[in-house]
């Protein structure tokens, strides 16, 4: 099948700041698939390069099969994006913005979409207001709107939680959910990990232009092998022999380090043992943050 | 609809929407001019023997009006899309380069069409005009309005801030179409400036345009419609170039 996004070498300099250094990537027809990088990794860089809001300097990148650059207009119809800069034109009105959105798509009628997509975004009751009286977050819902206007099969978040409250979050989350499970491919930037790693099946983790990691989410957990088991103990305390595992103890609470989940039993063992009663006890697993951290820190050795 | 046609649609609906700004304010303006330099200048600048002053200016003043209009249009209307961000509306559909000029320019078009329109029906309450040739002024009117519709789509192109749009037709379009023959006939001025208002492409819109109300003019009428639609061209070839390039829109 062709894949949704294929970019292959993509080169990208601006002045002096080599935006992107030769990125491949393919993300198939489907795929609920994350962006991730610290600021200035390149991400909204390749994103605009797909969108054709930007030019590489070298390299292809194609939109189910169609070259963003020799066939934009085929590749600009398969693709949504929602840029992460919460701009509008405040000469008119929501539905105006999304009837005007249409069009530049050559969509005529396209009337019965508009309002099924104002009202899964909860934008109905604000269809004749104008864009300027909109506070940020629905703002941010007329852009996803606008990106849906053509129903593209691939569509581009970049950041779109940035700056939005836990509703909306949430209510944006669970389209976003429901566009991908009707076939959409969804690729998403964000910098809430844990709003990756609850939705994006597979990830990228850009930094400085170059792609450092790129794997199945679960993949990239399970990179961390550790999990770490926080215990609050009475009685005799911590066992001696444990004292290597120990990452932390602060206010009689330890946070030891467990290299896999069969070793728990173990380890639990070992305090009963000793002599110790557990009081409290939770088992940590390694989330992405931890993983992304990681990733960062070993890509600059 | 095509891409085209929503972006024209778009492009006059925004100047619709404050046309008390981008119409009535301009008419007004123009009609000013009108009713201060004809009071001042009445029975002092005879032009082409029997035309009175103020029918005379009429045609300028409308053309002014119409030239200055039109760059306003593209000019603002981009800079202000790309200054607030909204340009990407139009950057992420498939809308073609041509597309993109065409919508700009065509609106420009229309919006100076009609505060020319304007300018022109409100002076009629005051000043009596012929309409010798009504061919060649709409001929006029509309390259006219045309070539300034892409100048100005060149200047929001290339501008980054209000400013340097400000400065553009300050500095450049307001120069241009003061000294063009709007408020005199080049044959009263001396050689040297007769000369040089020759090399200002404002002024053969302005004459040819004012050929069609009386049917006399400084220059053969074709010749200006030709200087015009040079003018066209080469305006319409550097913001067709632009607008492929993607320069200062595509990064």
């Amino acid at each position: 099948m062709t894949p949704a996004i294929q970019i292959q070498q993509v080169h990208k300099r601006y002045g002096a700041v080599q935006a992107l250094g030769g990125v491949d990537l393919e993300v198939a027809q489907g795929e609920f698939f994350g962006l991730l990088g610290p600021n200035g990794a390149g991400k909204t860089t390749l994103i605009n390069i797909l969108a054709g809001l930007a030019r590489a300097d070298r390299g292809s990148v194609r939109v189910l099969g169609h070259d963003v650059v020799t066939e934009y207009r085929k590749s600009r119809r398969a693709l949504g994006v929602v840029p992460q800069e919460l701009v509008f034109d405040p000469f008119f009105s929501v539905r105006e913005t999304l009837r005007l959105q249409s069009g530049y798509f050559g969509l005529k009628r396209n009337d019965a979409w508009i309002d099924e997509v104002m009202h899964h975004l909860d934008l109905t009751g604000k269809a004749d207001a104008n864009m300027r009286s909109l506070s940020g977050g629905m703002k941010r819902r007329v852009l996803v709107a606008q990106a849906l206007v053509h129903k593209p099969p691939v569509i581009v978040l970049d950041e779109p939680t940035a700056g939005v409250d836990v509703e909306l979050r949430q209510g944006l989350w669970e389209f976003v959910r429901g566009l991908n499970a009707d076939g959409h491919t969804i690729v998403l930037t964000t910098h809430y990990l844990e709003e990756a790693e609850a939705l994006c099946a597979r990830i990228a983790m850009l930094k400085l232009g170059r792609i450092v990691a790129l794997d199945t989410t679960r993949n990239l957990m399970n990179r961390r092998d550790s999990l770490y088991l926080k215990l609050r103990l009475s009685g005799a305390g911590l066992p001696a022999a444990l004292a290597s595992q120990v990452r932390d103890s602060r206010d009689g609470v330890h946070t030891l380090r467990v290299p896999n989940y069969a070793e728990v039993e173990g380890l639990l063992a070992q305090v009963r043992e000793a002599g110790a009663q557990i009081e409290e006890l939770e088992l940590l697993q390694p989330d992405l943050e931890d993983v992304f951290v990681q990733i960062m820190k070993d890509a600059k050795a | 609809m095509s891409g085209f046609s929503t972006l024209l649609y778009k492009e006059m609906l925004r100047f619709w929407k404050v046309a008390f700004q981008t119409v009535a304010a301009p008419v007004l303006t123009t009609l000013l001019y009108l009713l201060i330099f004809s009071h001042v200048m009445q029975g002092r600048a005879p032009v082409y023997g029997e035309v009175a002053y103020a029918a005379f200016l009429v045609p300028g003043l409308v053309m002014m009006a119409v030239l200055q209009n039109s760059f306003a249009n593209s000019s603002s209307s981009l800079i202000q899309s790309k200054v607030t961000g909204n340009v990407i509306f139009m950057l992420l559909p498939p809308l073609s380069y041509w597309d993109f000029f065409a919508a700009y320019v065509l609106a420009s078009v229309v919006r100076g069409v009609a505060v020319g329109a304007g300018v022109l029906l409100v002076s009629l309450g005051f000043v009596s005009l012929s309409f010798a040739h009504p061919l060649w002024i709409l001929a006029f009117a509309l390259v006219g309005s045309a070539i300034l519709g892409a100048l100005g789509l060149i200047a929001g192109i290339w501008a980054d801030k209000f400013d340097q749009v400000a400065a553009f037709q300050s500095f450049f379009i307001m120069p241009l179409t003061f000294l063009s023959g709007v408020f005199y006939s080049i044959h009263s001025l001396p050689a040297f400036w007769q000369e040089l208002s020759r090399f200002n492409p404002f002024f053969y819109m302005i004459d040819g345009f004012r050929y069609g109300f009386f049917g006399v003019s400084d220059i053969n009428p074709a010749m200006s419609l030709a200087v015009a639609l040079l003018n066209l061209l080469v305006f319409t070839a550097v913001a067709l170039a632009l607008l492929k390039r993607g320069y200062k829109l595509r990064h």
